[in-house]
């Protein structure tokens, strides 16, 4: 063995033994691991979260970048009665759907924890709005609401409760009416099927040991069912409000924002405003402006109701 | 097992109940429920099958029921409309953005609850929030990146834009996976010299294929339900996505065909509900099994 190649074969395990610790070292591979994720995530997530906020600063429009204006979009905002319109109808957007989707998505949730033949048959088909694309589905509620070929109108005329067609969507009132129950249409089983999972970890045991002590169905409802389901409420009614607030495939199908804007909602608004208007600027104050409503709600459903989670030591 | 005893116990409940309370109080609300959550279906699956004529008369044919059924409203839906073309491209869009997702999403949930590198919780934590960020609030910034990229009306706008929704749900999801398989099997494959790559391409991910269909089904579906970056970067006819061309290019000014509208949507819906039907089990276990998390 020649002196030179005993130093290679010293030095190439030396090197290897380096390359190996790299290979091995949990950091550079967690960088390595984690690059394609957080490369889509901060190209096409972050920068444009923050753009949008650059955005919302500035007069730019379709076509032209624009300049710096401070908060002069949110101070016309400010003074726009229709944004302030827009602002009440997402509310009561959000309010409604999302309590009715609780208590109905909760009571089929229920119901369908109880012993009832073709179970799991049911379970699946209850999904369905869920699956189906909403603008799909929002079609096929446009059909219903039409204001000649109304099913609903035809089936009331005929039970002689009313006498003439209902315009679902022609006056304002009767237009929001009408999303909302689109709306919650489509909620409920998201709601009840995650419930229904939270309801199935509930140990049988307690409710023996409430109704051997005497508790009636009410009282078993709301003294375990309710406190054990609290955190997945919790989690389940974030997402809900979340894409209740920031919903725009629903109304952009069925009445884009009329009649007289009684349906806009600020994602549409802000829709109409940047792409159909041109005012890219306007658009973007509009949904920055709906970044604080938003933080709100995750915060307060998040510790208004984690707290709860601790109070009664329920599950983890 | 736990379910299972649960459900044995419930049964030795159930002589609490007499069957005219239970009527009452599950099966009537459970058939007012099931109808109005699947008229719906009912009733766009119905109208894609009616005559012009049948579905505006009313007086002559009971508009709950069939009497001369026609394909018509396909067919011109096929042969008179670019739909084929818009079932393609939401075809193609969907595959590639859910495969680019979960490349994307298994690397990251593998590194994030197994390497446990430095930070990753917080990395964890990031990606929650990512899942927070509605579209509705980016799309105004995306649509003028993807016209300064000149990915304007390509597809390409939208394999790229899809996995910033993706990518945070799969994640999430494959961590809950990733969890559950034992420390003590990765060991054994270190001691033996495998590298992380291999343990995660040999022994991981067959592990995992669970998560991964559950993953894959609901990026695919997320996908091929997207609407608002659709419709805002693409123009052109030919390279829309069902959801939008439905909604843009079968309403010709105020005619609407309500017949193929309806077919539109029966079709749109279809690939994902049945899709979905053979995997419902998977699906519901893991979106609640993410949520529980």
């Amino acid at each position: 063995m020649t002196v030179e190649s005993r130093a290679a074969a010293i030095e190439l395990p030396a090197f290897y033994r380096w390359l190996d610790r790299l290979m091995h070292s949990r950091n550079l591979l967690g960088l390595i691991f984690m690059l394609p994720a957080s490369a889509l995530l901060l190209i096409f997530l972050t920068y444009p979260l923050g753009l949008g906020v650059w955005l919302g600063m500035t007069d730019a429009t379709i076509g032209d970048t624009g300049r710096f204006i401070g908060i002069d979009n949110y101070i016309s905002l400010a003074h726009d009665s229709v944004f302030w319109l827009v602002v009440f109808n997402t509310l009561l957007y959000t309010v409604v759907a999302s309590v009715f989707k609780f208590g109905l998505g909760l009571w089929l949730a229920l119901i369908l924890n109880e012993h009832i033949p073709f179970k799991a048959f049911i379970r699946a088909i209850v999904l369905l709005p869920f699956i189906v694309p909403t603008v799909l589905s929002a079609v096929a509620f446009w059909w219903i609401y039409d204001s000649q070929f109304s099913i609903i109108s035809w089936a009331l005329v005929r039970l002689g409760i009313i006498t003439q067609y209902i315009d679902f969507l022609g006056s304002p009132d009767l237009a929001r009416m009408s999303v909302i129950i689109a709306n919650i249409w489509r909620g409920i089983p998201f709601v009840a099927i995650t419930l229904l999972a939270g309801l199935q970890t509930i140990p049988p045991t307690l409710y023996e040991a409430a109704t051997l002590d005497g508790a009636t169905p009410w009282q078993r409802f709301w003294h375990v069912t309710l406190p054990m389901l609290t955190p997945i409420i919790a989690v389940v009614m974030t997402f809900s409000v979340l894409f209740t607030f920031t919903d725009f495939q629903l109304i952009y199908t069925l009445t884009r924002g009329g009649p007289l804007n009684a349906t806009h909602l600020m994602a549409t608004l802000s829709f109409q405003r940047a792409i159909t208007g041109g005012h890219l600027g306007e658009g973007a104050a509009i949904a920055v402006a709906m970044i604080p409503f938003l933080l709100a709600a995750i915060l307060f459903s998040y510790f208004g109701l984690q707290r709860r989670r601790w109070q009664h030591g329920g599950g983890d | 097992m736990v379910a299972k005893v649960g459900a044995l116990d419930k049964s030795g409940m159930e002589y609490l109940v007499s069957l005219p309370r239970k009527v009452v109080t599950v099966y009537i609300p459970l058939a007012i429920f099931l109808f109005v959550l699947l008229f719906p279906f009912y009733w766009m699956t119905l109208t894609s099958f009616k005559t012009n004529e049948e579905l505006y008369d009313f007086k002559h044919y009971n508009p709950f029921w069939l009497t001369h059924p026609t394909l018509a409203n396909f067919h011109k839906l096929f042969f008179e409309t670019d739909f084929g073309g818009w079932l393609w491209n939401t075809i193609f869009v969907s595959v590639v953005a859910t495969f680019l997702s979960l490349f994307a999403s298994v690397l990251a949930a593998y590194a994030i609850e197994r390497l446990r590198f430095s930070g990753s919780r917080y990395v964890g934590m990031a990606i929650f929030l990512a899942y927070l960020v509605p579209p509705s609030i980016l799309f105004i910034p995306l649509a003028l990146m993807v016209f300064k990229l000149g990915a304007f009306d390509s597809l390409w706008s939208l394999i790229l834009t899809y996995p910033t929704i993706l990518v945070p749900f799969c994640t999430w999801l494959l961590m809950g996976y990733f969890k559950s398989i034992p420390y003590e099997i990765e060991e054994c494959a270190l001691i033996d010299g495998a590298s992380r790559f291999q343990i995660l391409w040999k022994i991981i991910l067959p592990l995992a294929v669970p998560g991964l269909i559950s993953a894959g089904i609901f990026a695919f579906t997320l996908s091929w339900n997207e609407f608002i970056y659709a419709l805002t970067f693409i123009s052109s006819s030919e390279n829309k996505t069902i959801s939008v061309g439905v909604i843009t290019e079968l309403v010709e000014g105020d005619v609407y065909h309500w017949g193929s509208l309806m077919a539109g949507a029966l079709v749109g819906s279809l690939p994902v509900a049945i899709l979905y039907s053979f995997f419902v089990e998977h699906y519901v276990s893991s979106m609640t099994g993410a949520i529980k998390e």
